[in-house]
């Protein structure tokens, strides 16, 4: 492995401190700046008329008695926001996929229930919903493409493409393939099937847009990058004349559905522009589980072919998604393709992925968007132990890579560096304590209790700055004349704590207070471009990027300080607000005395030295950073209920040197905990003609206090070649968590020969697993 | 739509109003009263986030109209910290305890740990009871279960 990156905090007094998060106190009294709190003079209030069938076409529509409503101020149909006439894009996929035009709203044909069709506007919310009510749509029904089987065989969901597949890659033909596996000692097989999942932020998509005088369109909205909005609403309208400033204080959380502004959002900016008032639409949580786009609902057929040691040979997956018909990008997670083999010595792989169109709400990226490749993988090797008729740890120690492998080189083409996947799970197993739990797991069995005990190890790319949007980020920081300091930084926070996180950096580097500092983040027209949250990208690029700035900013102190009192920059450091002259007490200023020289006495300045105190960098950090984890965690399935209880959970993650344990801990605890609702409670499901069949939360379940356990984490911190050695940590408990539950629950079961390779291990699911039910 | 004269007291504050019928607390609050801490998260009861102290006792402000809050006192996650800014108890200790990220369920949360632990003294048990009334989709809770723990050991003055 090579040498670890410098850190260069060594007197840190923020970094690597569980400092309190500066974001809480007005989050916890009520004064959170979310979408909706935003209200403007004039502004109308939209609401969409949606499809209330999958698939159709439009015969007519009749607005007439929702105009002539008192209190609707317009009802525009795609026919009228034609007039500025907006075309989304897509955030990812590759030139060879197949991408339909898509509009903000339904033109000649619906193509999912909830599809938008017309948008009302009125003087308040409530008499938005009367006029929407009035809207008569009549649609010449047809029958839907449902599933991914439907999607195969079916009608075509997109009359522009000439095919329900979006896109297809896989791996050259591999004619000797076929020979490693009949030659293997062991060959397991399986088909992992996860079902649909929601997002659910806890606010809803927002957006309010007005127009400032003719050429600034101002938005509000709840998103994870309001530079994301911006870009994607000057991509959309391609209006020469018109600009985007976007503004987004505190969003109520995203996951990937706020990556990037979607149909509504650009029908209510094109709205606006119509009506010429400011107009706000807040997502209600009907419109949030129906016609938000969705996540997962992807099957995997998986082949490993082992040797008699258990040493893996070969592995050949076949992989399909249902997209929906308007997702954000046509891909068939190409990512989890590259990422399978993991932290894995994997000498040989085939893989063929496709993903279809359907009448169903549209995919967005969610919250380690590849994750599928962790579930197939890991459950596949314990089933594989189970198999063989190993200790599902000792298969992992014989296939991982090690310090010495790396950097290690996938089938696939990353490089793998700077990973420790073989040291978190040691140091995992040496904290559990594993023979106690199979003398508990035995008796327990013997007493007609199921007691199961499950791991999973993973390998996260991060940041992914190779190319696109990803590639930088930029701070822009500067001291007041006051002495405070402003950092403007391309990062956003949907909870991350990126004002925490960032401060903490900052301070630092200039040796100030914390409480000195404030972070900026929330408003396009200030700093420069950045693709805010996404990738698990922000304290590598956002925090890489914030060191360097912070690093000039102090070095432009100690020069302007070294020239006003003679000395030389070498012994002057930065402390407490102070400015330190080495070994001499008196010379002692602060850094408030230096912008005060820097802003109102410039001639004091050295020569040609720039005015004021302010410093920018736009960090490019390396191509990919690669972090990762080993969980572990025990259940106890009750055989005659379905029930599973999450007995105890163990991470140990290495996301490198952390800036903030608490805030890495409460990372990595929610995504673990959205992993245990896909594998538990979580399932967006649609009838054969396309009704969404869970819509409210009593239908769509999201583990609550009771249902989770009280983590215990296990740290390394192995550095990255990034700026601070930072690796990222915003996803990796929602892709290692799955597989560790299900290969917990498996164990429980192993006595009845049970795979769970079907999420969601609902009770219904897990009694089909026994075999006490259909 | 029927309007209705109705007479509050909204964080110390007395609030004459014309509503409508129809008119959710949650929507009164926000809009006339102006108290934007009460989240509205899913308008159907279940997730907890318009959670607000009528006459002492939580109610979820989505599922009860304007109407009702005729003539009752109506505290929102505004008023709980003292005047010079100290926070509340239960605000601390969820600030201690890392217990929020996004801050979207944060003002329901707090209410309904207002509310139980006001003049009573519950245990943890109870108090993770009444958490399970409220959905956070960022934390995993686990901020949230130190606060039970740590609320639910305290003496009560």
């Amino acid at each position: 492995m090579n040498a670890p990156a410098d850190v260069p905090l060594a007197a840190a007094r923020f970094t690597g401190e569980r400092v309190p998060r500066k974001e809480d106190r007005r989050l916890l009294t009520g004064h959170g700046a979310y979408v909706d709190d935003v209200t403007m003079a004039g502004m109308v209030h939209g609401m969409f008329v949606r499809s209330p069938i999958a698939r159709g076409r439009i015969v007519a529509i009749d607005v007439e008695a929702a105009r002539a409503l008192p209190g609707v101020r317009a009802v525009y149909t795609a026919a009228d926001l034609d007039r500025h006439p907006a075309k989304l894009t897509g955030l990812y996929g590759s030139a060879e996929s197949k991408f339909p035009d898509i509009w903000p709203l339904a033109k000649e044909d619906v193509r999912h229930v909830g599809d938008p069709v017309a948008i009302v506007l009125a003087d308040d919310r409530y008499v938005a919903e009367d006029g929407a009510a009035l809207v008569v749509v009549e649609y010449d029904d047809a029958d839907a493409v449902v599933t991914i089987d439907d999607a195969a065989t079916g009608a075509i969901v997109h009359p522009d493409l000439d095919t329900n597949v979006a896109l297809m890659i896989a791996t050259p033909e591999d004619p000797g393939l076929e020979a490693v596996f009949a030659g293997a000692a062991h060959v397991v097989t399986g088909t992992i099937t996860h079902q649909r999942q929601a997002h659910v932020p806890m606010e809803t998509r927002g957006i309010v847009a007005a127009l400032q005088g003719s050429g600034e369109m101002l938005i509000h909205a709840s998103c994870q990058s309001p530079h994301m909005v911006a870009r994607y609403m000057d991509l959309a309208f391609a209006m020469p004349d018109l600009h985007f400033r976007v503004i987004a204080k505190d969003v109520g959380g995203a996951f990937g559905l706020k990556v990037q502004p979607w149909r509504e959002e650009v029908a209510i900016v094109a709205a606006a522009l119509l009506i010429g008032r400011p107009v706000k639409w807040i997502e209600d949580r009907l419109e949030n589980l129906t016609a938000s786009n969705q996540a997962r609902e992807q099957d995997v057929t998986v082949r490993l072919a082992f040797d008699a040691d258990a040493t893996l040979l070969a592995a050949d997956i076949d992989y399909r998604c249902n997209l929906g018909a308007y997702p954000h990008g046509a891909d068939p997670n190409s990512l989890a393709m590259v990422m399978f083999p993991g932290p894995y010595k994997l000498p040989r792989y085939k893989f063929r992925a496709q993903g279809f169109y359907s009448n169903t709400a549209g995919q967005a990226a969610y919250r380690g968007p590849w994750a599928m490749e962790s579930l197939a993988r890991e459950t596949l090797l314990e089933k594989a132990a189970r198999q063989i008729g190993i200790d599902a740890v000792e298969l992992r120690r014989r296939n991982l890579i090690t310090a010495a492998d790396q950097p290690h080189t996938m089938l696939t083409g990353f490089v793998i560096d700077r990973v420790t996947p073989r040291e978190t799970l040691d140091k995992l197993v040496a904290h559990l304590d594993t023979p106690a739990f199979r003398a508990e797991q035995a008796a327990a069995r013997a007493a007609g209790r199921y007691l199961g005990l499950g791991f999973a190890v993973y390998v996260e790319p991060t940041t992914m700055a190779f190319g696109g949007i990803l590639s930088s980020d930029v701070a822009d920081i500067r001291i007041e004349p006051t002495g405070k300091v402003t950092l403007t930084v391309s990062t956003h926070s949907q909870g991350h704590g990126t004002e925490t996180t960032m401060a903490q950096l900052v301070a630092d580097t200039l040796g100030v207070d914390i409480e000195d500092v404030s972070v900026m983040e929330d408003d396009s027209s200030r700093g420069g471009f950045g693709p805010g949250a996404g990738g698990s990208r922000q304290a590598v690029s956002g925090g890489g990027a914030t060191l360097i700035a912070s690093g000039k900013l102090a070095d432009k102190i100690r020069a302007i300080a070294a020239h006003v009192l003679n000395a030389s920059p070498d012994t002057i450091s930065l402390a407490g607000g102070k400015v330190l002259v080495a070994g001499v007490a008196e010379m002692t200023t602060t850094v408030k005395e230096i912008a005060e020289i820097a802003y109102y006495q410039t001639e004091r300045l050295p020569e040609g030295m720039e005015a004021g105190l302010e410093a920018r960098h736009r960090y490019r950090p390396p191509p990919v950073v690669y972090s990762n984890a080993a969980h572990a965690c025990t259940v106890e399935v009750d055989v005659e209920t379905g029930m599973v209880k999450i007995l105890r959970w163990v991470t140990c993650e290495d996301c490198g040197p952390m800036i903030n344990p608490a805030v890495v801990e409460g990372q990595i605890a929610g995504g673990v905990v959205q992993g245990i609702g896909g594998v538990l409670y979580e399932q967006i499901s649609y009838d054969a003609r396309g009704n969404p069949t869970a819509v409210t939360f009593k239908d769509y379940l999201i583990p609550t206090a009771h249902d989770v356990p009280e983590l215990e984490f296990l740290h390394i911190a192995t550095p990255s070649a990034s700026e601070g050695g930072f690796k990222g940590v915003g996803e990796g408990g929602a892709i290692v968590g799955p597989p560790t539950l299900v290969n917990a629950i498996a164990d429980a079961l192993a006595p009845f020969g049970a795979d769970c390779l079907t999420l969601p291990l609902s009770p219904p699911r897990v009694l089909a697993e026994i075999g006490t039910r259909d | 739509m029927s309007s209705h004269a109705i007479e509050t007291i909204v964080n110390g504050q007395s609030i004459s109003a014309q509503v409508e019928a129809r008119h959710t607390l949650a929507d009164f609050l926000r809009g006339t009263a102006g108290c934007t801490g009460v989240h509205v998260g899913c308008e159907h009861g279940v997730c907890g986030a318009c959670t607000v102290i009528v006459d002492g006792v939580a109610v979820r402000s989505c599922l009860m109209l304007a109407v009702q809050a005729d003539g009752a006192t109506v505290a929102t996650a505004e008023s709980l910290a003292a005047p010079d800014g100290t926070l509340h108890r239960v605000q601390q200790a969820m600030k201690d305890e890392y217990g929020l990220q996004c801050g979207f369920c944060t003002p329901g949360v707090v209410m309904t740990l207002a509310a139980i632990t006001q003049g009573r003294s519950p245990d943890a048990e109870e108090i993770k009871d009444a958490l399970s009334g409220h959905l956070c989709r960022c934390t995993g809770y686990q901020g949230m279960l130190k606060v039970a723990k740590r609320l639910g050991g305290e003496v009560q003055a």
